[in-house]
């Protein structure tokens, strides 16, 4: 990024940098984002490919966690049944926040293969939990998990920081407007 | 000085209270969403309940409502490891009921593919049996491996995982021209990374510390509770559906059945169920070579595929030795282009069956072990 070009340079930028504190900050947060280890169906196979030799998942700074308590992000790898929606539910409950959810595949987007007969399969986890990056495919290529990896980052580089309660309120206040 | 008194018990004689313990369905252990309700007393498994169904995806109703060719992706679902070889099974049994005879280059490129199969899902198994023991260097090793018989296998299908390739008459595409090459170089190249983890993984002092006399499954045991697959073989007992029922072409290959000796503790301990999957890998080398030198490269590989699938009407078991196991498929068919019923022999979940038997006594880390020995998918568990 150019800020290590900066610091290359002793005479222009002399190892100081002059930012925006949520920038670094969010510089900072997008670079380590730490998931919970969750696998579900199909989709865990290829997520566990990229965790492997080709693929590398690490270089992203994501570190797998065991416990939802220390999570950044959780990963939604494959089919939900009724059954398994409260306990996602229960997890992304007990992440802290700011947390994130990729969803991964068909299954979780919308159903996938299951969404006409699959009498008790949920049709997208996001009926649920807010998802911030949907990845296509049957199972998605481990190629495409990381192109939604690059995503969320962007995602979290955008994010404002500070303010949230003078900007909840206008946000309340514009959605009163349309609402009258 | 006062004399003290020496308080003298046996373990039995303390009455210690029995703790209920939820594994699961979100644990790094569990290879899916498996839930293990676990009795312990201190630290010893006095009872274990496995409960399924966080997994199930209908299969059965999907098999009613859909065409048969529309069934083949859902078993692809079923055991997503080992996709081509649960294709087989089924596809066998509908070119049964309508009496089509596959092509020979067909049957050699089946036969490839399902042991180039086996040796993916052998070494996903063992890298995660691994990865249970605190070893995650095998892990990296097996997968880089993985990744050049998942290309082969894309370059035939399309899939990288799931691949709806094995179709009722042949097969959805003909091989690359540069087959033999490659998968002769992948033949290579398993071998020697299985020397590397031989001595990383399995021959190590640590490892068979940790799995050695663990989780032992007697033979008739594993007989009453219909294991099949790496669970009876290592046991000891020589039960190979391509040695006893042959089916396909696999009569004309040389290979041995690999079982359990107790080279290290017990014999159906945790080692040789591992040490049986880890031999396996070599006898499908030896087959995949075999076929390979004999198999045909001119002819077409879809010219037997019938326009129409509508079986008569009737009913059929087929059978085959999937790298979990027997993987067995009931087929009933009313005379139309969908099946009346289609039941499935999951394999996982006859092995599943005999956790609770065989993970008593043991300490709670072993049930982990016993577990990751048994080799499960949770698909095919709930299907």
């Amino acid at each position: 990024m150019g800020l290590l070009n900066k610091l290359d340079d002793p005479y222009y930028g002399g190892g100081i940098i002059l930012g925006k504190v949520e920038d670094i900050l969010n510089w900072g947060r997008s670079k380590s984002d730490w998931y919970l280890q969750f696998g579900l169906a199909c989709c865990a196979i290829e997520f566990m490919a990229m965790n492997a030799s080709h693929f590398d998942f690490m270089r992203f700074g994501c570190i797998p966690r065991t416990s939802p308590r220390q999570a950044d992000f959780i990963i939604i790898s494959g089919t939900v049944t009724f059954k398994m929606a409260e306990r996602i539910k229960t997890l992304y409950e007990q992440m802290a926040e700011p947390k994130y959810v990729i969803s991964m595949g068909s299954c979780a987007n919308s159903g996938g293969p299951y969404w006409e007969h699959g009498y008790h399969v949920l049709k997208g986890v996001d009926r649920i939990i807010p998802v911030d990056v949907y990845v296509p495919g049957c199972p998605p290529r481990p190629e495409a998990l990381e192109e939604g990896m690059i995503r969320l980052q962007e995602k979290i580089n955008k994010q404002a920081i500070f303010n949230k309660r003078k900007r909840l309120a206008e946000e309340e206040q514009k959605e009163l407007i349309i609402s009258n | 000085m006062s004399e003290t008194k020496k308080v003298e018990f046996e373990y039995s004689q303390i009455d210690s209270e029995r703790m209920r313990l939820n594994v699961g369905p979100q644990h790094p252990s569990t290879h899916g969403v498996l839930r293990l309700e676990v009795e312990l007393d201190g630290e010893i498994v006095t009872e274990v309940v496995p409960h399924i169904g966080y997994l199930h995806r209908c299969f059965e109703k999907h098999a009613e409502k859909m065409t048969y060719p529309q069934v083949i992706p859902y078993i692809d679902r079923m055991d997503y490891i080992s996709a081509m070889n649960n294709e087989w099974p089924y596809v066998m049994g509908i070119e049964k009921l309508m009496g089509i005879e596959v092509p020979e280059k067909v049957e050699y490129i089946r036969v490839i593919f399902a042991e180039l199969n086996r040796i993916a899902n052998h070494q996903i198994a063992i890298a995660t049996f691994g990865l249970d023991a605190g070893a995650f260097t095998p892990f990296l090793y097996l997968f880089r491996d993985r990744e050049f018989i998942l290309t082969v296998f894309e370059k035939a299908s399309g899939g990288r995982l799931l691949y709806n390739y094995y179709w009722v008459g042949g097969l959805a595409a003909d091989v690359h021209k540069e087959f033999k090459e490659d998968v002769l170089s992948i033949v290579k190249q398993v071998r020697e990374t299985n020397k590397e983890i031989a001595d990383l993984l399995i021959y190590n002092k640590i490892f068979i510390e940790r799995v050695a006399n663990v989780g032992i499954l007697p033979a008739d045991v594993a007989i009453n509770y219909g294991c099949s697959g790496p669970v009876v073989r290592g046991s000891g007992l020589p039960f190979d559906l391509r040695k006893d029922a042959p089916y396909s072409i696999y009569d004309r290959f040389d290979f041995d059945v690999v079982i359990g000796h107790g080279e290290v503790g017990t014999v159906g301990d945790c080692f040789d169920r591992n040490i049986v999957r880890f031999h396996e890998m070599e006898q499908s080398c030896r087959i995949i070579e075999q076929a390979i030198e004999q198999m045909p490269m001119d002819g077409d590989v879809r010219e037997k595929l019938p326009k129409k699938i509508r079986p008569p009407k009737g009913e059929i078991y087929t059978k085959a030795e999937n790298p979990k196991g027997e993987l067995g498929f009931y087929i009933v068919s009313n005379g139309t282009d969908k099946p009346e019923r289609i039941k499935s022999r999951g394999t996982s979940f006859v092995n599943l069956s005999v956790l609770p038997e065989i993970s008593k006594g043991y300490l709670f880390a072993d049930l982990i072990m016993i577990l990751g020995s048994v080799d499960i998918v949770l698909g095919e568990v709930d299907r």
